[in-house]
């Protein structure tokens, strides 16, 4: 008996051993010769987790190091991947899948994964391995949300208090009568933002909730591709991606070259009730106001101040902020802590001129509040010096995910490729 | 009798040549015209490649459709717009092409000479008359 209690405890300890080197640190774990393809601050290095998996857009880390991505475009028929690294080498070796349905939000909460299809939200309990405990039992806790195609992406995140934020993005550019049409003007007040153009806040523990039952938290945002909950302010933040077309719709206010330069992408701190005031203003981050948009009377100069919130920081025209992360771990150097990282999946509306974005941003925090200024973090994922045509991108950033160690995790929705930043001095 | 059968057919021949080439030099004119159109209001979506955007704007280089016969159909897109998410060769795609309406009968021939031509499309021309018969036909 003696005996097979030594031999036990002796396992054990060899077990948690192993178990402890699987999960050791980033300081062990071998980046690529090439650092993945990317450009970084010096002492971050890269590797890729996995590559060709589709179309990953939002991805999450479980305290295990496990990675769950939503997909696109289904894969075998499946929406939802697991990738595990089994050997501690950083890469994942085991490749798994469930849920029949694309999408793109995917957040882990306690002991629960949430994933988003393009009009549902479904919630699954994970066990003490971070596992799913049964793939087949996804608990639908939002349903009925729109789905015209455009802007159909839903991402979500979690606050504390046992809350869920789903953006609704509007099926329009601008809310004109006809959706991106010349010579057609908004329509006063726009229809839309009844049951889009907003963020939407649910409960976690009812189920089918939809508009009715939802609260509007948020509304004048286009289209929020990039949210998350900030637990040091215990805030909302979100990164609308602005209207496109000036000069398409509007030749005589603006030219080409304000198009591609203007509205500012956006990310706001939300607090309940707020309003951003799309479709009836955009943001210049050059002159640094809220203008009147052309479609409601707008003329490239005239102003609105009052009614609406300001961005917390604005960045160039169309880059498309995909992804939205606080940086809360330890493993990089401490100016990141609590700063935000932001996927930007790059633009297309910017032609003639050369397309921008395509890399990962970020931008430093101060007591709570953004310092103003933001930096490129990791870049390459083109795999061009510059974007003329948005289908040379090789890679688009897309999704961001911290691990349990602090690593950070990027996706790319183009060739289904994760990576791994390690800050190794 | 023979000289005057030879004078026709090198009258003949001269004609054809001359035809061939004006119609050369108006279907390079349309071409022209095209691509400022396409400049103007096709290239925000479409390109300056052709190629789109993935997901989002459907290429037209390289398209069956617009390589296509289908000549009718291409006329429809640009009046009525476009938006109906159909695979277009294997793929889908999210945003709206919104109808030009407001463009002449000329303009819409001259964008698709211009798109059925450019980078590795290999296509006819789109002429003027066939535009104003397949609107009529539309309204
Ligand atoms: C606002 C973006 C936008 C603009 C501007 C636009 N298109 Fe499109 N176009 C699209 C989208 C999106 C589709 C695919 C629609 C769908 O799948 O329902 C498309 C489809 C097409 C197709 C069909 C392609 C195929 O392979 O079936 C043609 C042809 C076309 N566009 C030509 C044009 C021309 C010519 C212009 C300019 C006069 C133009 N488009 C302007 C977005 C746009």
């Amino acid at each position: 008996m003696k005996k097979v209690t030594q031999f036990l405890v002796f396992s054990s300890l060899f077990i948690s051993m192993l178990l402890a080197h699987v999960s050791l640190s980033a300081q062990n774990i071998k980046p690529d010769a090439d650092n993945a393809g990317l450009t970084l601050p010096k002492g971050f290095a890269a590797l890729k987790v996995a590559d060709n998996l589709g179309r990953t857009r939002h991805i999450v880390v479980n305290k295990q190091g496990a990675i769950y991505a939503k997909l696109e475009r289904l894969d075998n028929g499946k929406g939802v991947l697991v990738l595990k690294d089994t050997d501690g080498d950083g890469r994942a070796e085991t490749k798994t899948s469930f849920g029949n349905y694309i999408g793109t939000g995917i957040a882990i909460k306690g002991n629960y994964l949430y994933a988003a299809s393009n009009k549902e939200v479904f919630k699954y309990a994970l066990n003490d391995n971070g596992d799913v405990v049964d793939e087949n039992a996804a608990a639908t806790i939002v349903t009925g949300l729109i789905d015209k195609g455009q802007h159909n992406s839903k991402s979500i995140t979690l606050d504390n208090a046992g809350n869920i934020y789903v953006n609704v993005g509007a099926p329009s550019n601008s809310c004109q009568e006809k959706d991106r049409t010349k010579g057609s003007m908004g329509m006063m007040p726009c229809p839309i933002l009844d049951s889009a153009g907003g963020i939407w806040q649910f409960k976690v523990d009812q189920l089918n909730q939809s508009y009715a039952s939802g609260v509007r938290y948020a509304t004048g945002l286009r289209n929020v591709v990039g949210l998350d909950w900030n637990n040091q302010l215990n805030q909302l933040f979100v990164t609308q991606h602005g209207r496109d077309m000036l000069n398409n719709l509007f030749p005589d206010l603006y030219d080409t070259t304000t198009s591609a330069e203007l509205p500012s992408e956006t990310m706001y701190a939300i607090k309940k009730g707020d309003n951003a005031g799309w479709p009836y203003v955009y943001y210049d981050h050059i002159k640094g106001k809220k203008m009147m948009a052309p479609e409601y009377g707008g003329d490239g100069v005239k102003t609105v101040d009052d009614k609406y919130i300001n961005p917390a920081m604005a960045f160039p025209a169309h880059m498309a902020p995909n992804g939205l992360l606080f940086y809360t771990g330890n493993q990089f150097p401490a100016r990141y802590k609590n700063g935000a990282f932001i996927a930007f999946h790059g633009s297309w509306n910017r032609s003639p001129l050369p397309q921008e974005g395509y890399y990962v941003v970020f931008v430093p925090y101060e007591n709570g509040k953004p310092t103003g200024k933001w930096e490129v973090f990791a870049d390459g994922f083109s795999g061009k010096s510059v974007v003329k045509n948005p289908r040379d991108a090789q890679h688009r950033p897309c999704g961001l995910a911290e691990g349990p160690d602090g690593s950070l995790y990027i996706s790319d929705d183009v060739k289904g490729t994760i990576y791994r930043i390690m800050y190794q001095k | 009798m023979q000289r005057i059968y030879l004078t026709f057919v090198v009258l003949f021949l001269f004609i054809a040549g001359v035809s061939a080439q004006t119609n050369n030099k108006l279907v390079a004119a349309s071409f022209a015209r095209g691509k400022t159109v396409y400049l103007q209001r096709c290239m925000v979506c479409h390109q300056a490649d052709g190629g789109g955007v993935p997901k989002l704007n459907a290429p037209l280089d390289a398209s069956t459709a617009v390589n296509g016969s289908d000549v009718a159909k291409l006329i429809k897109y640009i009046v009525k717009g476009f938006a109906d998410r159909v695979e277009i060769d294997g793929e889908l795609y999210s945003n709206v092409m919104p109808a030009a309406a407001d463009l002449k009968d000329e303009q819409i021939a001259d964008v698709l000479t211009f798109i059925r031509s450019h980078w590795s499309n290999k296509a006819g021309p789109v002429t003027k008359l066939q535009v104003k018969q397949t609107r009529s036909k539309l309204k």
